[in-house]
């Protein structure tokens, strides 16, 4: 078992132990600090990979900003433990066998295709996803959507400042 | 070298925990957060294509998914707050104007 095939499994290991205490946690503020584990972990396996600047901008735009802004507002509206309800019928006799279908859809579609995926060499690695190739893509062949989003991004601080605003 | 198809497994198991949690919680918060989860778990599989196939285009996306689900949590997130305001409860099973 080589170095890099321990790490993945390490870090993998904690994504899904996360992503499964996110679900049991009765505090949001407990589901918030596991889904910041899920996403260190997953910045992780982005530098193991070799892409370096998604790794970064996970972290500051992830584990930074939204997950800072989602404390914030557990804070703000002081939520406290989930109260049980009764679940839904549609939940119980549609969600779960939905949930489970879509599941081993996802697994036979992965489990098809498991020899014809490439596995990248050791040399392509790292070389191909620089950083300096990602911003050549992002402001030459990808420049208009770029520029979008920041059109996007205005869009949203002004919904949600119109939105979070009281009435006077 | 960790092959293409254990990224892809994981990042299926966890958009499957996302999905679970979406069913499952109460806290419209949390409800908001699995969607998050999920966005990551697909980012996951974007980066992992974007290697197996030895292009950038992949990562170029998940920059975008990333720019939009900023965008989304501050939109989402305001509305969380109206909903609070309103209701007085943070569980969804109280938001129940458009129900039959």
């Amino acid at each position: 078992m080589t170095g890099s095939l321990i790490i993945f499994f390490v870090l993998a290991a904690l994504a899904v132990l996360a992503a499964v205490s996110l679900i049991l946690q009765r505090h949001p503020i407990h589901s918030a600090l596991s889904l910041i584990v899920v996403m260190v972990a997953l910045a992780g396996l982005y530098l193991l990979m070799g892409a370096e600047f998604v790794a970064a901008v996970q972290i500051i735009v992830y584990g930074g900003a939204v997950m800072v802004l989602f404390v914030f507002v557990i804070m703000l509206l002081n939520a406290g433990e989930e109260e049980r309800t009764n679940f839904s019928k549609l939940a119980t006799f549609g969600g779960i066998p939905l949930a489970l279908g879509l599941s081993g859809i996802i697994a036979a579609a992965i489990a098809r295709s498991s020899g014809q995926l490439p596995t990248p060499t050791a040399a392509a690695e790292g070389t191909l996803s620089s950083t300096r190739q990602l911003s050549m893509m992002l402001f030459k062949d990808f420049v208009y959507p770029f520029e979008l989003t920041s059109f996007l991004i205005l869009v949203a601080i002004l919904g949600a400042i119109v939105l979070a605003q009281r009435e006077n | 070298m960790v092959p293409t198809n254990y990224y892809l497994i994981l990042s299926a198991i966890l958009f499957g925990l996302g999905v679970l949690a979406f069913v499952f919680k109460r806290n419209v918060i949390t409800i908001f957060m699995a969607i998050e989860l999920m966005l990551n778990a697909v980012n996951l599989a974007f980066v992992a294509f974007s290697r197996a196939m030895g292009k950038s285009d992949g990562e170029v996306f998940v920059l975008f998914v990333i720019i939009v689900a900023a965008a989304e949590a501050a939109v989402g997130l305001g509305i969380i707050i109206l909903t609070a305001r309103n209701r007085r409860s943070l569980n969804v099973e109280r938001v129940d104007l458009l129900k039959l």
